[in-house]
């Protein structure tokens, strides 16, 4: 079996916490289970947060305030933490603006 | 329905014949009213728009007074207006526009005692504030009197756009159940916003005012567009639909009345700067007492911790750029280097660095973190390092006025 490849985006200034950067094409290590959206939270916070991973995560998922996003679909209607990710998948995290 | 008078069809003419809209669609959005909260770079672009249409009453509630660090994106302001309340500058711009409908000004800050009495003389409200608290307070008035919420929002070359509560969508508490931690949230002063990104996204706050006015729908309910002025564009996600357990507009709402807002976020109901004071007294120094550092001729060092992009923008002779979150990220150990390899003699007790910033915040995590680090590494005892309080802006404004504020 073979990684799992998907595209990250990160916006509304969640880029700042991961290096400036909005996209990240990753692979994520074979494991004998699917991977969820909740492993790649935590993968993230291991893997790609450079500072203060608090503005990012919160327990096993994202902070509130951010909106997580599987296709252009609010992962609210694809099952949120549980989701499986499939490869290919992209996956946005939006930090929601309050500016104005 | 409110009839067009002959000088309104000709003015109107353009949007007139389009059968989309027609006299129909003129005459509702004259019948209709809006209320706009926030008079500054959403709010202006939307209240032109929505003047030069033909609102038949439009409401502009802004406490605030405009300042020149505004005029760049909230284009309704002028020079010859700074200083006065942005309502009323507000005002005076739409009516030059269009003398036809009616403006009424709410020069108050919205807040839970406010709200409703405001709220309910309008029939839509657009969101064009500034801050978390008065969007969770904007969001319960208009669950509570059950008026569709148009949303708007914008930071540095992103905006963001949502109509909450149409016809049975969700509301902002459906998307976001508890409010961001205070610390993952920047305003428009610290993160910075190009002008025209608000503008965008503040007319196209007026459109969808002006389809839900004229008897159309709304393209962004249960919808969120994305606008990524630097490399993505626009694009459209589909949110979720009205959770059944949403605390205000759920099946068994919890939240049946105003809340205090400022304190279910943690934070104020406005975006004006944070001060932060975590330092003892003894390691502050006013931008006064650095001046006679400098004048005196003492030797001493200037670290200045703002990022690269603000440096570049003004900064005081001598000083050095180290910008705070290089400190953060392991750059304390070479910033210390540069100190001791600096300070000409090591046990000088008159030796001191000082450490700026844009207001005095960050300078004063900067100290902290410089102290921590000599400590723990049993370095620079010999070393002073304080903090300017206020930073470059206070230095402004008591030492130099001719030093620019950005």
């Amino acid at each position: 079996m073979s990684e799992l490849r998907i595209h990250l985006e990160f916006s509304g200034g969640a880029e700042l916490l991961v290096g400036k950067t909005k996209h990240h094409d990753i692979a994520l290590p074979h494991q004998p289970h699917p991977w969820s959206l909740r492993q790649l939270i935590a993968w993230i916070r291991d893997n790609l947060l450079k500072e203060r991973a608090e503005l990012f995560v919160t327990g096993e998922s994202v902070r509130p305030g951010i909106l997580v996003l599987v296709n252009s679909t609010d992962w609210e209607l694809l099952g949120q933490l549980d989701y499986t990710l499939q490869p290919n998948d992209h996956v946005i995290f939006i930090s929601t603006l309050h500016g104005g | 329905m409110a009839q067009l008078s002959v000088e309104e069809v000709g003015r109107y003419g353009r949007q007139l014949i389009l059968p989309e809209w027609g006299r129909r669609g003129q005459e509702s959005v004259k019948g209709n009213s809006v209320l706009i909260v926030g008079v500054g770079g959403l709010g202006c672009p939307c209240a032109l728009y929505l003047a030069a249409a033909g609102i038949g009453r439009l409401g502009l509630l802004d406490y605030d007074r405009v300042e020149l660090s505004n005029l760049h994106r909230q284009v309704l302001h002028c020079e010859n207006r700074v200083g006065v309340a942005k309502s009323e500058s507000g005002r005076d711009a739409v009516k030059g526009l269009n003398s036809h409908i009616s403006v009424t000004t709410h020069t108050v800050l919205l807040d839970s005692s406010n709200a409703l009495s405001i709220l309910s003389q309008y029939d839509i409200i657009v969101d064009a504030t500034d801050n978390v608290a008065t969007r969770y307070l904007l969001n319960d008035g208009c669950v509570l009197l059950g008026k569709p919420l148009v949303s708007g929002s914008a930071l540095r070359f992103e905006g963001q756009l949502t109509v909450y509560g149409w016809r049975g969508g969700p509301c902002y508490r459906c998307l976001f159940p508890s409010p961001p931690p205070p610390a993952s949230v920047t305003n428009c002063s610290e993160g910075g916003v190009l002008g025209v990104v608000p503008g965008v996204i503040g007319s196209l706050q007026a459109l969808e005012a002006l389809k839900i006015a004229s008897g159309m729908e709304p393209l962004y309910s249960q919808q969120l567009l994305l606008f990524d002025a630097l490399g993505g564009g626009f694009r459209t996600i589909r949110l979720r639909p009205r959770q059944p357990q949403c605390a205000v507009c759920g099946e068994n709402p919890s939240i049946t009345a105003l809340i205090d807002y400022e304190l279910f976020c943690g934070s104020r109901a406005d975006d004006k700067d944070k001060r932060v004071d975590i330092l003892d007294p003894e390691l502050r120094v006013s931008p006064q007492e650095y001046s006679e550092v400098v004048s005196g001729g003492k030797p001493h060092l200037l670290l200045d911790v703002r990022e690269e992009v603000e440096y570049q923008i003004c900064h005081l002779p001598h000083s050095r750029n180290i910008p705070l979150c290089h400190l953060q990220n392991g750059s304390l150990d070479a910033t210390w280097e540069w100190i001791l390899e600096t300070t000409p003699t090591a046990n000088d007790p008159t030796y001191s660095v000082f450490v700026v910033c844009r207001r005095g915040n960050d300078s004063q995590l900067a100290v902290k973190l410089l102290c921590e680090h000599g400590k723990a590494k049993g370095r620079g005892e010999e070393v002073v390092i304080r903090d300017i309080i206020g930073g470059l802006v206070a230095w402004s404004e008591t030492v130099d006025p001719l030093f620019p504020k950005y």
